[in-house]
């Protein structure tokens, strides 16, 4: 029995440059939305959170209809930029990083809103900046949210399956991820491939859950 | 020379409450703030650091103005030479002690101070331990010397010692006057304890409900009525029992019970839980070692 690799790598591809583009976009945009004492972030965190209500389908469209060649979007992303969105990888990971941002930014900004406020206090009092105070004090100090975050983002991609149809069709190779070639296999009563895309995906999700558990324990707890 | 005029309203647990203060600090002056809680001591010390920003007013340390509302100055906390050490010592718990200190660091070369301020409060033996696996004590040493290591050009202290016991306070007390005394920077300690007040400071400014309402030495502010061989404790009452036609009060003085007599018409005046003040004069006292 052969099984087609393709639809796995690609989606553990997606994953891993999806989680990485999230992690430089979400800690920035989490500080923000946790420390701005700005009155538009009460329309900036439903907007981040939108996806977790928004059926994936509707995004998905809306994206569809954004960066169609026809559309401004998608004539300038053609035209200037030279790249297509719809139907590519690009367009994958657009839509995947919109998709997953409330996955990784949420538990950030959770992390940084519980973070005590006198810490932070304590090292601008010693001269340092914000900068420094995020990435030496801050950051080191909420690992287990960033860890959260990624590991969710990371998740939460891997299982896509809406947005994904939508905006890459599912072109074998090209946008054909794990979930789709899962529904793919199925509508073409090919159980085997099904079982077999399914049963890794299951135990991926699994273990990424069980080793998040044992990390977040292992890192809470300090006490001597 | 250091020179704070500032005002700014708060709201505090007994309702609004206008803070506004005027004082001066001469060079290698160290003045404690005495007040209860909520009389707007660490205010104060938020306002001169940069944490908190009076409405009005001007802070100026050295000649230069740290806060000025009328040019709006206001330098921010990250500009302004100051060593803070906070109540609950506020050690970054990812770095070691000897992180700690490094992070310190104006000058990032100068390791050497670092080794030279653990040498002085005796932690070098600790210097690669964490601080959730240190005591009270010495997080409050780190603390310390954390504050200093970046040779601020004012010390503030915010109730430094009040979660520490009796023992270790008074140890702390003296390693803090040892390094003001080697250092010289200009210090305010703020506390509600008064034997701290004799301790440590040339100066007393005690505030009351936001205002300063009287200055000078410890002696001159708490010293009268003990040369007037009077006994003055502030106490709370703590259960009231009527024996035949006298009461018997129990009264809470700090951490002491003591059991006073009082006549009818003392006690019809009190209810447990008041404030009151128990005074003896014309007798001499037996002073025992304990």
């Amino acid at each position: 029995m052969h099984f087609d690799l393709s639809p796995l790598i690609l989606t553990f591809k997606l994953a891993i440059v999806t989680t990485l583009i999230l992690f430089v976009v979400g800690v920035p945009l989490a500080y923000w939305i946790a420390f701005t004492p700005r009155r538009i972030k009460a329309l900036v965190e439903p907007l981040v959170s939108m996806p977790l209500v928004l059926p994936p389908t509707v995004l998905g469209f809306y994206l569809l209809l954004l960066f169609s060649p026809k559309a401004p979007v998608g004539n300038f992303f053609e035209a200037v930029l030279g790249v297509k969105v719809v139907f590519t990888f690009l367009g994958l990971v657009i839509g995947s990083v919109i998709f997953s941002l409330p996955f990784m930014v949420n538990p950030i900004k959770a992390g940084l809103q519980s973070f005590p406020k006198a810490l932070i206090e304590a090292s601008y009092a010693l001269g340092k900046s914000r900068r420094e105070t995020l990435f030496k004090v801050i950051l080191p100090n909420i690992k287990p949210a960033l860890l959260t975050g990624s590991v969710m983002a990371f998740a939460h991609t891997v299982g896509e399956f809406g947005v994904v149809l939508m905006i890459g069709g599912s072109i074998p190779g090209v946008t054909r991820t794990a979930s789709i070639a899962i529904f793919g296999e199925v509508e073409a009563l090919n159980y085997p491939n099904a079982y077999f895309y399914s049963g890794v995906l299951f135990t991926i999700a699994f273990v990424i859950l069980f080793v998040l558990n044992a990390l977040n324990k292992k890192i809470f707890d300090v006490t001597p | 020379m250091i020179r704070v005029k500032a005002k700014k309203n708060l709201i505090s647990a007994a309702g609004p409450m206008a803070l506004e203060v005027d004082f001066l600090i001469e060079a290698n002056d160290l003045v404690t703030i005495f007040g209860a809680s909520g009389a707007g001591k660490t205010t104060i010390l938020r306002m001169i650091a940069g944490l908190t920003t009076p409405d009005e007013g001007f802070i100026e340390v050295d000649g230069q103005a740290w806060f000025d509302s009328k040019a709006g100055i206001n330098k921010p906390v990250q500009e302004r030479s100051i060593g803070f050490v906070f109540q609950d010592y506020n050690l970054f718990p990812n770095m070691t002690v000897r992180q700690n200190l490094e992070y310190a660091l104006h000058d990032k070369q100068n390791k050497m101070l670092v080794d030279e301020l653990l040498e002085m409060v005796h932690l070098t033996e600790l210097a690669d331990r964490k601080p959730h696996m240190l005591s009270g004590g010495q997080k409050q040493r780190v603390a310390l010397i954390r504050a200093l290591a970046r040779k601020p050009k004012i010390f503030l202290f915010d109730e430094p010692l009040s979660s520490l016991d009796m023992e270790l306070r008074l140890k702390l007390q003296d390693e803090i006057l040892a390094l003001y005394n080697r250092f010289k920077i200009p210090t305010i300690f703020v506390t509600h304890d008064l034997s701290e007040i004799y301790k440590m400071s040339s100066t007393v400014l005690m505030l009351e409900r936001g205002q300063i309402t009287r200055t000078g030495k410890p002696d001159e502010l708490f010293g009268q009525e003990a040369l007037s061989g009077k006994f003055k404790f502030v106490g709370t009452v703590l259960e009231l029992v009527q024996d035949n036609f006298l009461y018997i009060v129990t009264i809470q003085i700090g951490q002491n019970l003591t059991k006073v007599v009082a006549t009818e018409d003392e006690a019809a005046g009190l209810k447990i839980g008041d404030k009151v003040i128990v005074a003896a004069k014309a007798f001499n006292p037996i002073i025992l070692r304990v």
